[in-house]
């Protein structure tokens, strides 16, 4: 049988991805190397990377919703790929915090983890995306079987702590980390089992109405 | 990446000597052999001191000043284009790109409460009516970054003096601007309008501390405050209140915006001080702007430098308790 036309199209797809998920942090190098990062140089690497991390992380978790939505398949095969960009943001962004930023006095940094609530989240969740990242070969999705599916659900903690973690370091300006956090709150809302959760609570009402 | 593009560089008119010699230092520590790494921040300080002119109003007739640093100057350009202004937008470079809508012609300032002559006095009176200083100051921000900043002014105290405090005046309070119109960002209540803050009233009459005109020689630009502004350089950058438009003598202690909003954040002192960190950085370090990318931080120092000047102020205060 013919393969469909989404399959014979998804090899580009992946390497089309791939390329736009790199972009940002190749314009983040050049604006590095050329000096167009602006007066605060290191902050806009901290921010440039942190933003992408979030994106990615939401855009990750909207595949699975757009499978439903699309009713395709395609976007299921694109979420690994995007999934590991995230955490690829992620370590940069951890690697711009702890060596131009901290510049590696690791007594500031264990403070930092400790003291600073903000970063002590964004610890967490960068803690909690490598056994993700490490699972998300074909191999260990075959050797954990539905335990993959259960381990992978912490991505959505991931997310809330990604969010939280934007909360927290404004100082007064909630208008952009609110966007990502109504976002995340859009794909969590896809993962409720409404039906499930309405025949529940009608189940229920029927039950009190019973004899 | 290190080295400015030729484009960066304003066409200046006549060089002043203090360039001449900062060239000459330039030029010596590069003979002397420091490596790109080393010299990295010194090219770049190379060609912001070049970059001293804006096309802008100059100010005339302004005087050198004892209290200036002789550290190297943050350029013009990042001066200009890396400022917290609220009222402009949250975004550092938003200032730069959103003040134009400011009018600062005509001004007027207007000085009241416990004071023997209030009233109300206009730019042009304050440009002409005050010997016109330079005072190159530090300037360092509570986001643990700093700038130095040719700054053209008088002292506060002088003009305070004018209106006659009575001894019921024991701080001052200063009032931004309020118009949403000329300042768009006050459309959102991001910060509780107008911009507020306060001194005591022998931090107000401390020699050190300004009432600024401009900077770089000439009149301030919109995005850093025009046309006046507090400047009170041992305490962090957001006490230096910006295109002021009311002066207040009070006997209690006046309200200040970022206390008002986060008070275990922002205290109403804000002195610079590396033994108080902000609740979510470290203040014991910061980044000088305009010194790139691989630049190491600088220590900060107790009152940002200024502690002989000032720490008498706060003598058996608990800095800790008062931060
Ligand atoms: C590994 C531990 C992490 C550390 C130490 C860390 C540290 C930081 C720091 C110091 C800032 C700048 C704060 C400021 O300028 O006041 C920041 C900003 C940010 N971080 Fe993280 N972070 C971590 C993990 C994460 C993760 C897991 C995400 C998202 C998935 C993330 C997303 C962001 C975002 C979106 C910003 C704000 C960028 C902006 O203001 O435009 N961070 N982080």
């Amino acid at each position: 049988m013919a393969r469909s036309r989404a399959e014979r199209v998804l090899p580009l797809a992946k390497v089309v991805l791939f390329a736009a998920c790199l972009a940002p942090c190749g314009l983040l190098v050049w604006d590095a190397v050329s000096g167009s990062l602006g007066p605060n140089p290191v902050e806009a690497l901290l921010h440039g990377t942190g933003d992408w991390a979030l994106r990615l992380l939401l855009v990750t978790l909207a595949m699975t919703p757009l499978r439903r939505l699309t009713g395709q398949v395609w976007p299921i095969r694109l979420r690994r790929m995007l999934g590991l960009f995230a955490f690829f943001y992620v370590a940069l962004h951890l690697t711009v915090y702890l060596w131009l930023d901290r510049e590696l006095a690791w007594s500031t940094i264990v403070d930092d983890v400790i003291k600073r609530p903000y970063i002590s989240v964004g610890f967490v969740a960068f803690l909690m995306l490598i056994p993700l990242a490490l699972t998300s070969t074909r191999g260990w999705m075959r050797r954990l079987g539905r335990r993959w599916t259960q381990l992978h659900r912490a991505v959505y903690v991931i997310a809330v702590l990604g969010v939280v973690h934007y909360l927290w370091l404004v100082k007064a300006d909630l208008r952009e980390p609110l966007i990502y956090a109504s976002v995340l709150t859009i794909l969590l809302a896809f993962r409720v089992p409404w039906d499930r959760l309405g025949a529940m609570l009608r189940g229920v009402r029927v039950g009190r109405s019973g004899p | 990446m290190l080295i400015k593009r030729p484009s960066d560089i304003a066409s200046s008119e006549i060089t002043p000597p203090e360039i001449y010699r900062r060239r000459r230092e330039f030029i010596k520590a590069a003979a002397a052999g420091i490596g790109l790494a080393g010299a990295g921040p010194l090219l770049l300080g190379g060609g912001s001191v070049l970059a001293e002119t804006s096309g802008g109003t100059a100010i005339p007739n302004v005087r050198p000043s004892p209290f200036s640093t002789d550290e190297q100057r943050t350029s013009l350009d990042d001066v200009t284009h890396y400022n917290n202004f609220y009222e402009f937008g949250t975004e550092k470079s938003d200032p730069a790109a959103n003040a134009g809508t400011l009018k600062t012609r005509p001004w007027t300032l207007v000085v009241d409460g416990a004071c023997e002559a209030p009233g109300e006095i206009g730019i042009e009176d304050l440009l002409s009516g005050f010997t016109q200083e330079e005072r190159v100051y530090r300037l360092r921000c509570v986001e643990a970054w700093a700038m130095v900043v040719p700054w053209v002014g008088f002292p506060l105290g002088d003009l305070l003096r004018r209106f006659k405090p009575t001894s019921k005046a024991r701080y001052v309070a200063f009032e931004t601007l309020l118009d949403p119109e000329q300042m768009p960002g006050q459309r959102r209540s991001v910060l509780d309008w107008p911009y507020r803050e306060g001194l005591r009233m022998d931090e107000a009459m401390h020699p050190l501390t300004i009432l600024a005109t401009g900077l770089y020689g000439e009149l301030l630009p919109n995005q850093n405050g025009a046309p006046l502004r507090l400047v009170v350089p041992w305490k962090y950058g957001f006490k230096s209140i910006k295109s002021i438009v009311r002066i207040r003598f009070t006997e209690r202690e006046p309200q200040a915006t970022w206390n008002m909003m986060q008070p275990d954040e922002y205290g109403f002192y804000a002195n610079v001080n590396p033994a108080v960190d902000h609740p979510r950085w470290s203040q014991k370090k910061h980044r000088v702007i305009g010194e790139g990318l691989f630049a190491r931080k600088h220590e900060t120092l107790p009152f940002n430098g200024y502690g002989d000047q000032v720490a008498s102020l706060y003598s058996g205060m608990d800095l800790r308790r008062y931060f």
